[in-house]
């Protein structure tokens, strides 16, 4: 038989290998066509297996750290405390599916959502953010997600709610690293309302077109990009809508250390360490941090009068 | 059972710690090389010549009890080797820190040591090995005599203890598993120095009574073998 040999194949047409066999996990895992068809994946096509996506004004045009990186270099202590722990651990532990999270507390109406019904609750995007780590790196990560604003619409928060609590995974079969006392797990984090609903602040469920993989915090994590990692928690099990401003675990494990807000902010040093300057994973010669990591335009009037040193 | 190496298998010894002591720096080069030492090969880097500072370190303080508990007095003649090893990966971590990490700006330096106490612990540690070093060859010790060389050379337990302060500073509380494990082994180290005087000179060493300092007499009597000098023929 004759093998034809499409002419002229351009490199930048081939798929990744490592996107390959995410679409291939991906597939295994969904196994029914009718879900396939669901999530509407296109036959061939550079896009991921989350279909095509929009992309979004709000994206960064900086050139995107690898994914090697991306999923190889990550904090993640329900797995472990190493770097390289989550991408050892995660992979194969973490069962993302059935999974629901609980939307709760002060909500004219609270519901328990499964991954499915939030995969269909608002079209996938996919935002281009820096991540500014509090330890003094960075990465440019292609998310896949939605508007956290979308989720907080369909649930409506009633007149008493002023901050939204995160509660993620926190299951010792899973995660290795919950069996020791590190910190008072379940990971909680916290925002204000209006942090919460504003357009950067984004839940995703996929990042460089593909699933969320587990070690990045699947099947959903929280991304806020003006704030350190830290504060956008992965594998979200609950979110609650609360009067109070709740006490994140990173709050209760060094009150002098992190602050509620959290904002990444040049200016106001860890008390180890300085804040001024990142290492751009990659990069060699560091850079210099921005205020709000670059998104001040964006953010900045949340804080208005605010005494960022005081609320850090 | 004694095992007295004879010069020709010292010298052999010696050759192949010198080849050990090499191959930490060798892995890191090679991974710097072939990009494995994972997405921020620096900071990896940083880490493993300050860990392997603290291990040559440590390495050094195990020559006297291992000489003492195995009877293998040669030992204390791979001891410069070994502390001069660990001062080399300070160095190499030292310059990690101005090159890699503050690009040589003095002024961020000046700042950082000031300001936050692991830094300024872990400089400090470093100043301390300095005239350890510079200290460590055979005509140093004869210009300033053994009893001095000896007690200036006790500095390298301030060196140890400050330098597992400088780790244990520097992780995360969450992280604190292996800084602890080098601060047990160290405690052990000092701990067996601490119990071998006690042994020796009783607990409460008092003007009355001279203490019987076995190690000064040893060194009056053969000061150069003590310091693993070889002798002059």
């Amino acid at each position: 038989m004759l093998i034809r040999r499409p002419p002229d194949l351009l490199p930048s047409e081939i798929t990744p290998e490592p996107l390959t066999r995410g679409r291939r996990a991906l597939l295994k895992g969904l196994g029914a066509g009718a879900a396939l068809a669901g999530l509407g994946l296109p036959q061939i096509s550079q896009a991921g297996s989350l279909g095509t996506l929009r992309p979004s004004p709000l994206s960064s045009d900086e050139k995107l750290t690898p994914l090697k990186s991306v999923t190889g270099y990550n904090n993640f202590y329900e797995f472990g405390t190493d770097k390289e722990d989550p991408a050892r651990h995660a992979p194969g532990r973490l069962k993302t599916r059935p999974w629901t999270v609980t939307v709760e507390g002060e909500i004219k109406r609270p519901r328990t959502f499964s991954i499915d019904d939030l995969l269909k609750l608002a079209p996938l995007e996919e935002r281009i953010y820096r991540m500014r780590c509090v330890e003094g790196w960075s990465m440019v990560i292609p998310w896949v997600g939605f508007p956290l604003a979308e989720l907080i619409r369909q649930v409506e928060p009633n007149g008493q709610a002023r901050f939204v609590e995160f509660v993620t995974l926190a299951d010792p079969q899973q995660m290795p690293g919950v069996r020791s006392p590190l910190l008072d797990w379940p990971y909680v984090e916290g925002l204000r309302l209006d942090e919460a609903q504003h357009p950067l602040t984004l839940l995703a469920v996929g990042l460089y077109g593909e699933v969320l993989p587990a070690q990045n915090g699947a099947p959903i994590r929280l991304v806020v990009p003006w704030k350190y990692g830290f504060k956008s928690a992965k594998s979200i099990v609950r979110i609650r809508f609360v009067r109070e401003q709740p006490r994140s675990t990173w709050m209760k494990a060094g009150p002098s250390e992190y602050g509620f807000y959290s904002n990444v902010n040049p200016a106001v040093d860890h008390p180890r360490w300085s804040q001024a300057t990142e290492r751009r994973i990659g990069e060699f010669i560091k850079r210099k941090t921005l205020p709000f990591n670059g998104y001040a335009d964006q953010v900045a009037g949340l804080y208005s009068g605010m005494d960022l040193r005081r609320f850090f | 059972m004694t095992f007295q190496p004879t010069p020709r298998q010292l010298s052999a010894i010696k050759a192949a710690l010198f080849l050990l002591t090499l191959l930490p720096a060798l892995y890191y080069a090679h991974g710097l090389w072939s990009d494995s030492l994972g997405a921020n090969p620096i900071e990896a880097l940083t880490r493993g010549m300050g860990i392997w500072t603290l291990n040559f370190l440590f390495l050094t303080l195990c020559v006297s009890p291992l000489r003492k508990l195995s009877g293998w007095h040669w030992l204390l003649r791979l001891r410069r080797m070994l502390g001069l090893t660990a001062f080399a990966y300070g160095c190499l971590h030292l310059l990690t820190y101005l090159w890699l990490d503050q690009f040589w700006d003095v002024d961020a330096i000046a700042r950082d040591i000031w300001k936050r106490p692991f830094i300024t612990v872990g400089a400090t540690a470093f100043l301390l090995m300095l005239p350890l070093a510079l200290t460590s060859s055979h005509a140093a010790i004869r210009s300033l005599g053994g009893k001095r060389w000896q007690s200036l050379h006790r500095a390298v337990y301030a060196v140890a203890i400050l330098g597992v302060v400088h780790y244990l500073w520097l992780v995360k509380r969450v992280a604190l598993l292996d800084p602890i494990i080098y601060a047990l082994v160290l405690a052990i180290l000092l701990g067996w120095r601490v119990v071998e005087r006690i042994r020796l000179n009783g607990p409460w060493p008092t003007r009355s009574t001279p203490p019987a300092v076995q190690p000064v007499v040893f060194m009056k009597r053969d000061a150069a073998a003590a310091l693993g000098i070889p002798k002059k023929r």
